[in-house]
């Protein structure tokens, strides 16, 4: 259940434009219609005993103790079910009325054990609490009687317990994962006294669960209970703080006892997530106090050498005077940095100002290089902005959601469950993906359209899907004649109307039949309002631009943009990549994607800052390698980003940082890269510091700190401090000394402080004069850009060909259990669901060359070689393999090549000619990887040598 | 910085701008995103491969683009 202090209404709230007006026990309540009676009578502080209603759940009428009396009516209705009508008149309390609770929760309590005392819910459990609100004082019925106090305990969820001793089969976990959730998880086995709340005859762990805990907080007792609660008891207070794992960005209550947390719980109050949660932001936050966090700076000379532990200052001052000595005999350009999500806006906004106000260069980049880079330049070039165009509860007006290279069921879970809670209404579902993810047909969810192309075709499909709608006449010629440039849209619509793009010409190309091509363009232009919602299955391509490009011709020609309902939505994957992007971590952006030449804009960062600044473009990451292994990069400031694990072409970003020569990493654990560092920065986990994210909407949160940083000092701290032992002091006191400058130098964000931060719980940019209050939906009048610009996107194939010694095409993905490359998720429990990378084959290849299902097979490609185990399914077509990589000993990247997007250098990941064969043994790379993890776990203080 | 890198990365965007049939505005757009987002150092480099190489492996309107606007790149 919720912590105490949380009103609940007992139903949702309604919206309406009418409004009723009733008397509740004589105080006339005005409410909007669809109001219940509860709802109505808790708005003025009559709170009818409940325990089956929730007012994040619709009204259920089980449980028999919200009767009221209403002047007319022959009975007791149920207050939750009973809606508001015009001059009612309601009694909330009558001796009968006491008289019915009373006897009600007598059989309740009849068959529950009394052990308030020593049960983990004593003081927070509404059963408890209603026992007490009705004035129970005795329960008659014999102790001899049939009961359910001896059902055994169900742990095998690493996270809570099912202690069905204690239900009272109110149903509201079952509710919560039907309505919250829509996995349909749990049911209600059996009738009358053999009711029993079941998730599908198996445990827990074994079930369909996927531990969003929905149904943990929806239990009004101890049946379903965090264990962590079990073990430390309840918490005393509580701290809103945002996630710090995926795109949506959920907002969560901390409960703590002192600096220790003891649960995370979904704030009711979360503008993105609405009270909902996953299993990795409800749960798998142990890694922030995991045995492996270093704690203590550490230094080395030399990659082969042992780190020794210094002081901060110590630390601090190694790394600074190596830089200088860097750019001293190498040149200005020869050191730079790269930012990650992990961190706040504040602390990227640190880092990219210390490269170029300390360092004197534009060699900045983040994370976002290997994601959704390509958003930024497609959408900048067509729309004007480099980032998406809605805020989630958008998806809330589709009639038609088109999900392209995006699995939200596993990497935006929350938000994926408001999208099913959609698509449950009625609104029609196109996917488009290589895979049959989940997504396509699941409990009462299924694609009208799965368009299962073959890797590296986007560009090919997506021309087609616009040759249809513009041939057949069904754009929205009035909209673009409005809203668009009118020149670019008639070269484009030659272009778009050329016989080459048609769904006919492309079928050969993508694999996709014509006439499925045909019915989904037919879909999304006629089908209403309709949203597109895509992720790295269209950015991590060779033409990942030139998709997100297509994807914006599509929706400008049918005039799906500027409203709710409508838009297109790139799933940025991680807590804050649209920050760090924003924050102009990027060696050609100055925050607000402002090109570092424009004279005036640069001007006022030299204002501000009191240092010139370099006009030209720095290094991007892949660009970094290339130039240390060219002798002309050697220093790189690492801030929560292990490059040698998630970027491509492993050995390749390995042989790069062997050449450097001071690699300084700032994180939470000895990561991939940190192996081959000289300074290692003990960083600090969201839990221990104040600042911001902005998530997938634009929505910048508050990260709040609930405990102090393990190692002494927040990231922030450490980037300061580094900047002043290399000779630029910043003087900042608090974070939000930070934002105020950047809303101070960035338009987009100047409306922006924590002060409003605080008053509106979020904010989504732009947040400025125009937008006070910020702005959920944009393009509403006009483009960023003033008109919406089409651009022509020729299909060119990639350089990645499958051949005769590389048959099969790789791609790859995320599972909802871990996250990226499992630094945070794979010390927790999580590794209970997915403990190791396998290869999803289909049995057809997997036949031809003799794998069976849990074999150990090689993955080689042109770029090196790896053995996983091998899972065959259906989900993939005959031809292309699926895989994650979660854990570095997989070495997924090791397989994945060189080729990068043309505009923006991301990687294509998810194109990997292959070829799959049973193995014996694992691959060289392994063998040295193993080899390699052992003699740096013997590099570490109090292992070995050290 | 390896040359036949940079070839393959600078055929990829002349590729993209390609299917603009006015040629002087291909060549202005490659040359305008290698100015936009590419590092001084990577520049020069493609610079005197083509100078000192002659540019092979670089498509003709790639190869045309970088010597039309060779000062705009240094």
């Amino acid at each position: 259940m919720y912590s105490v202090k949380e009103p609940d209404g007992g139903t949702p709230r309604r919206v309406s434009e009418q409004l009723i007006t009733l008397e509740i026990d004589g105080v006339r309540v005005v409410v909007p219609a669809g109001t219940s009676v509860m709802r109505a009578a808790a708005g003025i502080d009559r709170r009818i005993p409940k325990l089956c209603a929730t007012d994040t759940l619709e009204a259920f009428g089980s449980c028999r103790l919200c009767l009221v009396e209403i002047e007319g009516r022959r009975g007791y209705p149920a207050s939750c079910t009973t809606l508001v009508e015009s001059g009612m008149k309601v009694r909330t309390q009558s001796e009968k009325l006491a008289k019915l609770r009373r006897g009600t929760m007598e059989l309740y309590i009849s068959d529950h054990p009394l052990d308030c005392l020593t049960c983990p819910a004593n003081g927070n459990c509404e059963l408890q609490e209603m026992a007490g609100v009705v004035g129970l004082r005795e329960v008659r019925y014999a102790d001899d009687g049939e009961n359910h106090l001896n059902v055994v305990k169900d742990e095998s969820n690493p996270y809570f317990t099912f202690d069905p001793s204690k239900c009272i089969v109110c149903s509201r976990c079952v509710r919560a994962c039907e309505e919250t959730q829509g996995t349909f998880a749990l049911t209600v086995l059996g009738r009358g006294f053999d009711s029993k709340i079941s998730p599908g005859n198996q445990d827990f762990l074994s079930s369909e669960c996927v531990s969003c805990g929905a149904c943990v907080q929806a239990c009004p007792t101890a049946t379903l209970m965090e264990k962590s609660v079990v073990d430390k008891g309840q918490p005393d207070h509580s701290i809103v703080t945002t996630c710090a794992y995926c795109g949506v960005g959920c907002s969560f209550r901390a409960e703590m006892k002192g600096s220790e947390v003891v649960r995370m719980l979904p704030n009711k109050d979360g503008r993105a997530n609405h009270g909902h949660s996953c299993v990795k932001g409800r749960f798998a936050w142990g890694y922030a106090t995991h045995p492996d966090r270093i704690k203590k700076p550490m230094i080395r000379r030399s990659i082969t050498e042992a780190w020794r532990e210094v002081s901060w200052e110590e630390a601090i001052g190694y790394a600074a005077s190596e830089f200088r000595r860097i750019q001293a005999k190498y040149g200005r350009g020869a050191v730079g940095g790269i930012t990650s999500s992990r961190c706040s806006n504040e602390e990227t906004f640190l880092v990219q100002k210390l490269v170029r106000a300390a360092f004197g260069n534009n060699n900045v980049d983040t994370c976002a290089r290997v994601c959704h880079s390509p958003t930024g330049y497609g959408l900048k070039t067509t729309l004007g902005e480099s980032a998406g165009t809605q805020n989630f509860d958008s998806v809330q007006d589709a009639d038609v959601i088109v999900v392209i290279g995006a699995n939200p069921t596993e990497a935006h879970p929350v938000f994926a469950s408001q999208m099913k809670r959609r698509l449950r209404e009625g609104a029609k579902l196109i996917v488009i993906d290589p895979r049959r993810i989940d997504l396509v047909r699941m409990p009462h969810v299924e694609a009208s359209y799965h368009l299962q192309l073959l890797p590296g075709t986007n560009v090919a499909l997506m021309n087609a899907l616009a040759h249809v709608v513009v041939i057949e006449g069904l754009h929205d010629e009035e909209f673009v004649r409005r809203r668009c440039e009118p020149a670019a849209y008639e070269k484009w619509k030659a272009f778009i109307c050329e016989e080459r793009n048609s769904p006919e010409a492309m079928e050969s190309i993508t694999g996709v039949p014509a006439a499925e091509v045909r019915g989904a363009a037919r879909l999304y232009a006629t089908g209403g309002n309709a949203a597109i919602y895509y992720g790295l299955g269209v950015t991590e391509h060779s033409q990942g631009s030139t998709m997100v490009m297509g994807i914006a011709n599509l929706a400008m020609v049918t005039g799906n943009l500027g409203r709710p309902g409508v838009g297109v939505n790139p799933l940025r994957g991680q807590n804050n990549v649209q920050g760090s992007c924003d924050m102009g971590s990027f060696p050609h952006e100055l925050p607000g994607y402002r090109h570092v030449s424009d004279p005036v804009v640069r001007a006022s960062f030299e204002q501000d800052w009191g240092v010139e600044l370099e006009p030209e473009p720095g290094l991007r990451i892949p660009n970094m390698f290339d130039a240390a292994l060219d002798g002309s990069f050697k220093g790189l400031y690492v801030q929560g980003e292990d490059i040698a694990q998630s970027d491509p072409d492993t050995k390749h970003v390995t042989r790069a940082l062997e050449s450097m020569e001071c690699i300084v990493v700032q994180d939470l654990f000895v990561n991939e890269t940190a192996k081959f560092a000289h300074v290692f920065l003990p960083g600090s986990s969201f839990l221990e510091k104040d600042g911001t994210f902005t998530n997938a909407e634009r929505r910048i949160s508050r990260v709040r700190k609930v405990m102090p940083p393990l190692a002494g000092l927040s990231d922030w701290e450490v980037t300061v401090a580094l900047s002043a032992a290399l000779g630029y002091p910043m003087h900042y006191d608090h974070p939000s000394q930070i934002m105020d400058e950047i809303a101070r130098l960035t338009p987009t964000f100047s409306g922006v402080s924590y002060e409003k931060i605080d008053r509106l719980g979020s904010i989504q940019w732009p947040c400025n004069d125009k937008a006070p209050e910020g702005t959920p939906v944009m393009h509403e009048d006009e483009f960023v850009r003033g008109k919406g610009r089409f651009v022509v996107t020729g299909y060119v194939p990639t350089d990645e060909r499958t051949s005769r010694k590389f048959p099969l095409l790789l791609t790859t993905g995320r599972i909802l259990t871990q996250y990226n490359v499992g630094a945070q998720t794979r010390r927790t429990a999580n590794v209970a669901w997915h403990h190791e990378d396998r290869l999803e084959i289909h049995p057809h290849d997997a036949e031809q060359r003799g794998i069976r299902d849990g074999d150990w097979v090689g993955v080689q490609s042109r770029a090196g070689e790896t053995t996983l185990r091998a899972s065959l399914t259906e989900r993939v077509q005959p031809g292309v393999v699926y895989t994650t990589f979660h854990h570095p000993e997989s070495g997924a990247n090791v397989v994945t090549t060189e080729n990068a997007d043309w505009a923006t250098s991301c990687p294509e990941y998810k194109v990997t000619a292959v070829q799959v064969k049973p193995a014996a043994e694992p691959s060289m790379w392994q063998k040295r990887f193993g080899e390699q993890q052992r003699a740096q776990i013997d590099l570490l203080p109090g292992h070995g040598r050290s | 910085m390896d040359a036949h890198k940079l070839v393959k990365m600078v055929n990829g965007i002349a590729a993209f701008f390609e299917a603009d049939p006015d040629r002087n505005a291909v060549m202005e757009s490659v040359a305008g995103h290698l100015k936009r987002f590419w590092d001084p150092r990577m520049r020069r480099e493609i610079v005197r491969f083509v100078d000192e190489q002659g540019g092979e492996g670089l498509k003709e309107i790639a190869l045309l683009a970088i010597r039309t606007h060779r000062d705009k790149l240094l």
